[in-house]
């Protein structure tokens, strides 16, 4: 496939703005601005572009929830979420650190769409060289005219601001993200009211994933068909960016069709595995949150958001980390389970007790200290989360330690029984 | 509290939002990138500044862990020991430092010159296993490369390479 999203990945001074505009950015803004603002709203929807920062959602459909009419009293935002903390992603850093300007270009297009007046760039506070970059191409395109007031003379103004996380994973999650962009402690809200009507501030406000808002130039330049045309079929389209981690040979980031099969990802794009000889034993698809798949189940499997889904996991951010025989699965088990009880924000109990029980419970097993009613209550405990919390953060705790259990019952069992991995390296 | 030329820096972020209160992160990291970490005196002057209680910002400065309320040493080293990284052997990487330097995680070194911390997924899973050192971040790491590291760093001279990724392994131990 033509490269899209990452065409400018890899050449000499891809982040200045003199290069983005030689290779011919910017143009669509021009050209956006000069479009009757539904009518992007409606090429946008006709495009099938769903949201890449996890849920899937049409973005088309979310932004013609925005009022049409904001006024001053009551903006509305765009807030561009580059918070990117799942374990296994880093595919929206390789835009924000080789080409800041097509992010900016698609934060523009898209807030012009939405008659948003400002946009939000909240990028995890880690990422210090990606905040430098999007400050200074901020800079260059509101010295060129691309931000700020009256832009291009159309009339309508709009400002960009990058505001930088503290550390927190849970800010990634909409609602903790808004109240982390109002000063305060990323604690999660419930829905409705939904961010369309009640963003930051108050104020209605779209949030979208950096890979969503940078594809918005391309539909705009090149049309809805022309990207529709791209992918497994009208639900799953588009370029998409798969990252893959783990024990391949080479690992990284690759732009490929949506759709393109889990196999050939592995073993064409990321080189296949790491150490001759050792078969591959699971893959978790789309960043820690989502089911685990075992080897057979990876076999055909298209890498799109209803083909994963119908496979029993989820597309997520296209995290792909891949696991040889070697890999112990309780102990992989483990550190999932850490992630999520350190970054519960504990505002639910379900959520703050069940996620340091179950990794109480994965640690005790890995002394060699579990009992066989351990599985059984691990597995409870999780269940007992789902679908009952403020925010999702305690489904994603769930999902994987299900998903682990009943794919990998032998390998807990034999942790449970003999007190250590049935893998040689355990 | 601070010089001028810090408080016009100061007052120019607060100028990018609509509301004050939207300031609290920003000038946090502010004040930790000049101080090394956030004082119950910053604490206050951040409040100040934004126009909430001295209590809302040190319940900002407590939620984020990026926010440290000590001093650390001069380097901090945060180790990823996600998944990504577990699966590329930083567990022998950490071991190693640990033993490098004589302290456990949380600790620094008698000298002041290093902090080890163990932090969650940074986002460099592809460049596996990851270091971060201060803002920067070392990828592709081994053992022989933070080896290199340390020792220039402790003798005070520039880093041997430039952060970012490493010349790609193919297979190193722990992997
Ligand atoms: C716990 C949690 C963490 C999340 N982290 C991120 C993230 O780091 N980046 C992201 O784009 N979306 C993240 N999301 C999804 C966002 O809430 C939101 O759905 C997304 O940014 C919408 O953008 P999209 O429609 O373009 O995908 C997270 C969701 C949850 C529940
Ligand atoms: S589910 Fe967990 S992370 Fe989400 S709001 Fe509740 S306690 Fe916080
Ligand atoms: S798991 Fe270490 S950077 Fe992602």
């Amino acid at each position: 496939m033509e490269k899209v999203l990452t065409r400018n990945v890899g050449i000499e001074g891809s982040r200045t703005i003199e290069v983005y505009r030689k290779r011919g950015g910017y143009e669509t803004l021009a050209k956006a601005l000069k479009m009757d603002p539904d009518a992007i709203i409606e090429e946008v929807k006709a495009s099938g572009l769903r949201g890449r920062g996890g849920a899937g959602f049409p973005a088309g459909v979310k932004w013609s929830f925005m009022p049409k009419e904001p006024t001053p009293e009551r903006p509305n935002y765009l807030v561009c979420n580059a918070d990117e903390s799942e374990p296994g992603t880093f595919k929206d850093r390789v835009i924000i650190e080789n080409d800041p300007h097509l992010l900016l270009e698609g934060c523009l297009c898209s807030a012009f769409a939405m008659r948003a007046s400002r946009v939000f760039i909240y990028i995890r506070g880690e990422y210090t060289l990606g905040a430098k970059v999007l400050e200074r191409a901020i800079g260059e395109a509101r010295e060129a005219g691309f931000v700020g007031e009256d832009i291009l003379g159309s009339g309508w103004s709009c400002d960009i601001v990058v505001h930088r996380g503290g550390g927190a994973y849970i800010c990634g999650e909409e609602t903790a993200l808004m109240t982390s962009i109002e000063g305060k402690r990323g604690n999660p809200r419930l829905k409705p009211p939904f961010p369309a009507q009640f963003g930051v501030y108050g104020y209605p406000t779209t949030i979208n994933n950096v890979e969503t808002l940078s594809c918005v130039p391309f539909i705009i330049e090149r049309g809805a068909s022309w990207f529709a045309s791209i992918g497994t079929d009208e639900r799953n389209t588009g370029p998409k960016l798969y990252g893959v981690s783990g024990h391949v040979k080479n690992p990284g980031v690759f732009e490929l069709p949506m759709g393109t099969e889990l196999m050939e990802i592995i073993e064409e794009h990321a080189g296949g595995m790491l150490r001759e000889g050792k078969a591959l034993k699971a893959v978790i698809p789309g960043g820690s949150s989502t089911p685990v798949l075992r080897a057979d189940e990876c076999r055909g499997l298209r890498m799109d958001f209803d083909s994963v889904a119908k496979a029993g996991s989820m597309l997520g951010s296209a995290a792909i980390i891949v696991m040889d025989e070697t890999t112990d699965m309780v102990a992989v088990m483990e550190r999932i389970a850490h992630f999520y009880a350190h970054e519960s924000c504990g505002q639910c109990t379900p959520c703050r007790e069940g996620t340091g029980w179950i990794e109480k419970i994965l640690r005790r097993i890995r002394r060699g200290e579990g009992t066989p009613e351990d599985l059984d209550v691990l597995d409870q405990v999780a269940a007992n989360m789902q679908g009952i919390t403020v925010c999702p953060l305690a489904d994603a705790a769930a999902m994987p330690c299900r998903s682990f259990l009943e794919k990998f019952r032998d390998e807990f069992e034999h942790y449970v029984r003999h007190g250590r991995s049935p893998v040689a390296a355990g | 509290m601070f010089d001028e030329q810090f408080e016009k820096r100061a007052d120019e972020i607060l100028a990018r939002y609509p509301r004050r209160e939207s300031a609290v992160m920003p000038l946090l990291h502010l004040v930790q990138e000049r101080e090394g970490y956030v004082s119950l005196a910053a604490e206050r002057w951040v409040a100040e500044k934004t126009g909430v209680s001295p209590a809302h910002v040190h319940g900002v400065v407590t939620f984020y862990t990026m926010f440290r309320t000590e001093r650390h040493g001069k380097y901090v080293l945060h180790f990823c020991t996600t998944v990504s990284c577990m699966l590329r052997g930083v567990d022998h990487l950490l071991a190693h430092a640990k033993e490098k330097l004589g302290i456990e995680v949380g600790e620094t070194t008698p000298d002041g010159l290093f902090t080890i911390l163990t932090v969650e997924c940074l986002g460099s899973c592809g460049t596996a296993p990851v270091v971060q050192v201060n803002d920067d971040y070392y990828e592709d790491m081994d053992i022989e490369r933070l080896d290199a590291l340390l020792d220039a760093l402790a003798a005070g001279k520039e880093p041997p390479f430039p952060p970012g990724p490493g010349p790609r392994r193919v297979l190193v131990e722990g992997d």
